[in-house]
């Protein structure tokens, strides 16, 4: 903030017209206990002036009883927040945290790295669009490593950052960071990642988080901070086909009815023909509404991922939330009972074959069973074995099967279509996680096709051959 | 396909109208907390934005602990009328009849009794099955952890060691009958977010975050305003006018002002982004222990 405050001070609103176009990135860190991960989070948030004096002298004062630092202000304080954790020395739980530089806001989740807690960094994943993995330089690459890597990328991650820490603790040796590179990539290139970049630092110290360390000229990369600046951000919104689950449907009097919800994917422009999934109707938009403040009323031409709009169709179709809105000019998604995932279990009672879980995608809820587990994955050493049960923190190839036919995407097309959580329906809890890898083909006698006539068949025919306009489908399409 | 390139408030603003429409579908009797500070500000925007061309489906309720600044009352009842939105104001009639006051039992049996148990009793008598609450994970270690949809059991206890995980924007709002869920929308907001967000969108807040001439006396090292006759006589003594305004508000003898001259909200940003202390300080609550919000939170504060 230093740069800027000359003009905070001479000019407030220029500063202010200035700051509100920031970008948004959401990141995960991922490292173990003795990693320094709350330290270079401390030091994120104190190299771009997040911290203030009074929660300055109050972690001062923590150190003297807590730190690890000795004398000297042990930054991790700053983050890990309660009481128990701190007295065991460890973050035991995903936190989020915030800074911003010019550029850039960030949310950060700070999740930790025991093995014991694989269903904290799935979650702090689950929203991030780039991951943090810290390497100790004096250790380098461990099983830890592969886990942090195998499990950001499971969840969708695409941008991977590899700071290897403690630098100083190594000589600031290239030599000892091109082992790491090498060592990297001798799994991750199994794995499926394709791109990481690498970044010699010191948390504790400051080098190469938010300026160019002197003591490793060699390296003429950027700087973390920079690094974060630059990602790119539009990994999570470049899906192309259109995607809608109605969440509520807005009807606050008898002269309107709109569907609310969040625009997952794609755009949508008024005129546009879409299907509802899982009834197959099809209508057009009539109107897109911003969300705005009555009486004014926002209507817009078009809407894109990520906007939360109310739609309104230009028929009185039968929709209720859960159902989705799909351009109809798109790619379709699949309607299913049945699909593959990949599985992560999140708590302490296990995953049981047979077992019946209240099933929640997107906005709709259905009951479902775990119907088997195809193969239970070693997050350790990605070897592959057979179990009759999950146990929390591990993760599996599953085939899970849903009460109703359900309309699906890969999870590597739409994180938020491809995706579900699994529900105790008894304790409640939030048991499990589960990203689609393919739909499997529905039985062919769950979802019977009407018989259509000859007379309609025709009729179809002949409006399709005089009204192109009316984009009506063929029957045999619909059929398909 | 080319992204139309969304701002971090144009993000946060959906993010949160996603919340708080999910929690009307999902919930059967759900409110909004009303603190009338600068959060629950940008919280009934939302909601107005989130449900329109309708009203927002909820009633806003309000703990009075009857110690509140005058101005937020006034504030208050202005806005519910604005926005056409039911509003219930409910205050603990125990410490009512025990007058309770923050000057004679201090601030920690001052927010059990007013705020603490006088919200456990509005959420027991209306049966609310979730309430949206205004606050943010930056503003205190504690809220950092905590998820958006916060369960809460019978006795509106919060157990940080057994939250259930959240993962994308999927929540899971199953629960029993008497259990229920305190929402925070805001959570991914900061406190520069909120204020760039209310200049941005031109949202009410009231003036006494402006700073502008007022009596204030000093009580254990904080500026406090003389707001009322309750205010006591020897405190009373070496009260003075000066310039100054509120980085949060709460209960006006636990509320520190700040000195300030900052009369517009571009000022007001400018000061906080100059500043060296963060929001929370102004209050009497945070003092005490660095993990005494934890503990509140624990027995059922907000």
């Amino acid at each position: 903030m230093d740069a800027n405050n000359a003009l905070i001070e001479q000019d407030i609103e220029a500063y202010l017209k200035q700051h509100e176009n920031k970008e948004l990135l959401r990141f995960i860190t991922c490292g173990s206990v003795d990693d320094g991960k709350s330290t270079l989070i401390g030091r994120l948030l104190f190299d771009t002036k997040m911290i203030f004096e009074d929660q300055l002298n109050s972690v001062t004062q923590d150190s003297k009883v807590h730190g690890t630092q000795g004398a000297e202000i042990d930054l991790a304080l700053l983050v890990d927040g309660l009481q128990a954790e701190r007295e065991q020395g460890i973050t035991i739980d995903v936190a989020y945290r915030f800074f911003a530089t010019d550029k850039r806001k960030f949310i950060v989740a700070d999740t930790p790295g025991h093995q014991q807690y694989t269903r904290n960094m799935a979650t702090g994943a689950s929203t991030a669009n780039a991951a943090v993995i810290l390497v100790d330089a004096r250790h380098g690459v461990l099983e830890q490593t592969r886990r942090h890597s195998f499990v950001t990328h499971l969840l969708g991650i695409r941008h991977l950052i590899i700071a290897v820490n403690k630098m100083d603790l190594v000589d600031y040796d290239a030599q000892r960071f091109d082992e790491i590179q090498q060592q990297y990539w001798q799994f991750a290139e199994p794995l499926g990642i394709e791109q990481a970049q690498f970044i010699p630092i010191s948390a504790l110290t400051g080098d190469n988080i938010a300026t160019e360390s002197s003591k490793m000229p060699w390296y003429s990369g950027s700087t973390l901070l920079d690094a974060l600046e630059q990602l790119p951000l539009d990994e999570l919104d470049d899906a192309e086909d259109f995607r809608f689950a109605v969440q509520w449907v807005n009807r606050p009097n008898a002269q309107f009815r709109g569907f609310s919800g969040t625009i997952s994917a794609g755009r949508i422009s008024v005129g546009d023909a879409i299907t509802v999934y899982p009834s197959g109707q099809t209508t057009h938009i009539a109107d897109i509404i911003e969300p705005s403040i009555p009486p004014k009323s926002t209507s817009i031409d078009t809407a894109t991922v990520p906007m939360a709009v109310t739609l309104v169709t230009t028929d009185e179709v039968d929709i209720s939330r859960g159902d989705w809105m799909v351009k109809s000019a798109d790619t379709t998604p699949s309607v299913s009972h049945d699909v593959e995932v990949d599985l992560v279990w999140l708590h302490d009672t296990p995953a049981q074959i047979g077992q019946r879980y209240l099933l929640k995608n997107a906005t709709r809820k259905t009951h479902g069973r775990l119907q088997s587990i195809e193969a239970l994955i070693d997050v350790n050493t990605l070897a592959k074995s057979s179990a009759d049960q999950l146990q929390v923190n591990e993760i599996a190839q599953a085939h899970i099967h849903f009460d109703q036919a359900w309309p699906f995407d890969a999870y590597a097309d739409n994180r938020t279509t491809g995706s579900f959580i699994l529900i105790d329906p008894i304790s409640q809890a939030t048991v499990g996680a589960a990203m689609v890898t393919q739909v499997l083909s529905d039985t062919p006698t769950v979802t019977p096709h009407r018989q259509y006539t000859p007379f309609e068949q025709d009729l179809n025919a002949l409006i399709r051959q005089h009204f192109p306009e009316w984009e009506t489908r063929a029957i045999d399409d619909l059929l398909k | 396909m080319s992204v139309i390139n969304t701002t971090h408030l144009k993000r946060l603003e959906y993010e949160s109208i996603e919340i708080l429409r999910e929690v009307v579908a999902e919930f059967d009797n759900p409110a909004m907390l009303y603190s009338i500070g600068k959060d629950s500000s940008v919280m009934l925007h939302l909601a107005q934005k989130a449900f329109a061309p309708g009203t927002p489906p909820f009633p806003l309720v309000h703990v009075d602990t009857t110690w509140k600044f005058k101005e937020m009352i006034e504030f208050r009842d202005q806005r519910a009328k604005e926005v056409g939105m039911d509003l219930i104001v409910h205050t603990n009639p125990e410490g009512l009849a025990m007058n309770i006051s923050p000057f004679e039992h201090g601030s920690a049996l001052h927010t059990d009794m007013m705020k603490t148990q006088g919200l456990k009793q509005m959420l027991d008598h209306y049966q609310f099955d979730a309430v949206f609450g205004g606050a943010r994970r930056d503003e205190e270690k504690s809220r950092a952890k905590e998820r958006v949809f916060s369960f809460r059991d019978k006795h509106h206890r919060w157990d940080p060691k057994n939250q259930r995980p959240e993962l994308w924007n999927i929540y899971n709002a199953e629960h029993h009958k008497g259990e229920s869920f305190r929402i925070f929308p805001l959570s991914n907001w900061t406190e520069l977010d909120i204020w760039q967000y209310i200049y941005l969108e031109n949202i009410p807040v009231p003036s006494l975050y402006l700073a502008q001439p007022r009596l204030v006396a000093e009580v254990d090292g904080m500026k406090v305003l003389v707001d009322d006759e309750r205010f006591p006589e020897t405190l009373r003594k070496n009260a003075k006018t000066e310039m100054v305004r509120f980085r949060t508000l709460g209960c006006y003898p636990l509320t520190g002002a700040i000195e300030s001259n900052a009369t517009t909200l571009p000022e007001v940003i400018q000061e906080m982004l100059l500043t060296k202390t963060s929001e929370r300080q102004g209050r009497a609550i945070d003092k005490d222990a660095s993990a005494s919000m934890e503990k509140k939170k624990q027995e059922g504060y907000f």
